[in-house]
């Protein structure tokens, strides 16, 4: 039986199969709409939430059903970075991928995040062929 | 020249006079029937997100006596980032400028960046609205002609 916070593979009301649910988390309103749209392109449902602060009072809902989290790794208050360390910190929500996006390629900051417990760590601006890649992370 | 003739004059104007790159092109390329107001969304988002951080901006070079270049860079960054998910190349260039300036301590060079990304920020926004007006014609004849 999957965790309640990581959304199961289930059905949806017509029978096909249900859409895996993205939380998408960026303090950029142009940057939420553009990974919005390429998530939804390939068919994901999409969340989009502008704080980590507001991505972790969705996740620590009753039934959140989130398959993975892209996040922003520079966003005020809190990066992406100590999102991710409260997302692999907690119990529940510890088996749900994390992906990390940032405009800057610093090494060390990758290297950190991988370390943490994140799949991946994608360049922005982010494509399709980036999107293409996140299937594998999703269990 | 029909509006069709005419929007793919100017998108390939705009390509080549680098107002926009691959980017842009990816992004109309996620517009479809499912999502048809994509790309206009996305260019009002980041007209609107540009000209909140260039009045920032604005108020950090003209209103203060000692100008916080640190502030500046911080929107700057911003504007890079918002610039380069969008396609907007001269905007996203002139950041970068702008940021090897600051870095060197170069203060003239940061000044003459800064109004060279208010230019091509303006001098894209101007060329964007044609692009969308040309679009809107073009989408009125299209429904015309099923009526």
């Amino acid at each position: 039986m999957s965790s309640p916070a990581r959304g199961s593979r289930g059905f949806g009301a017509g029978g096909e199969p249900a859409a895996i649910h993205v939380l998408a988390v960026d303090d950029s309103s142009v940057d939420r709409a553009v990974i919005a749209g390429l998530l939804r392109s390939s068919k994901y449902r999409v969340t989009a939430v502008d704080s980590g602060k507001k991505a972790l009072e969705l996740l620590g809902m009753q039934e959140p059903n989130v398959n993975m989290i892209i996040t922003d790794y520079w966003m005020p208050e809190m990066t992406g970075y100590e999102l991710l360390k409260r997302v692999k910190e907690s119990s529940k929500l510890r088996e749900i991928p994390v992906v990390i996006m940032s405009s800057e390629n610093v090494p060390n900051r990758i290297n950190r995040c991988l370390e943490e417990g994140a799949e991946d760590f994608l360049l922005k601006p982010v494509r399709p062929s980036d999107v293409s890649r996140l299937s594998s992370w999703i269990r | 020249m029909t509006p069709t003739e005419e929007l793919n004059s100017l998108m390939n104007w705009m390509f080549s006079e680098g107002l926009l790159d691959q980017q842009f092109q990816q992004l109309q390329m996620l517009q479809d029937a499912s999502n048809p107001d994509f790309v206009s969304e996305v260019i009002t988002l980041f007209c609107k997100d540009s000209e909140i951080i260039l009045a920032e901006l604005t108020k950090l070079l003209r209103d203060q006596p000692v100008v916080d270049f640190q502030k500046v860079d911080a929107y700057v960054h911003q504007l890079k980032g918002s610039s380069s998910s969008v396609g907007a190349n001269n905007v996203k260039l002139a950041c970068i400028h702008f940021r090897q300036f600051y870095e060197e301590n170069n203060k003239e060079g940061c000044f003459s960046s800064l109004n060279a990304m208010e230019r091509e920020y303006f001098r894209l926004k101007d060329k964007l609205g044609t692009m969308l007006q040309l679009e809107q014609r073009i989408q009125a004849y299209e429904s015309s002609k099923h009526n």
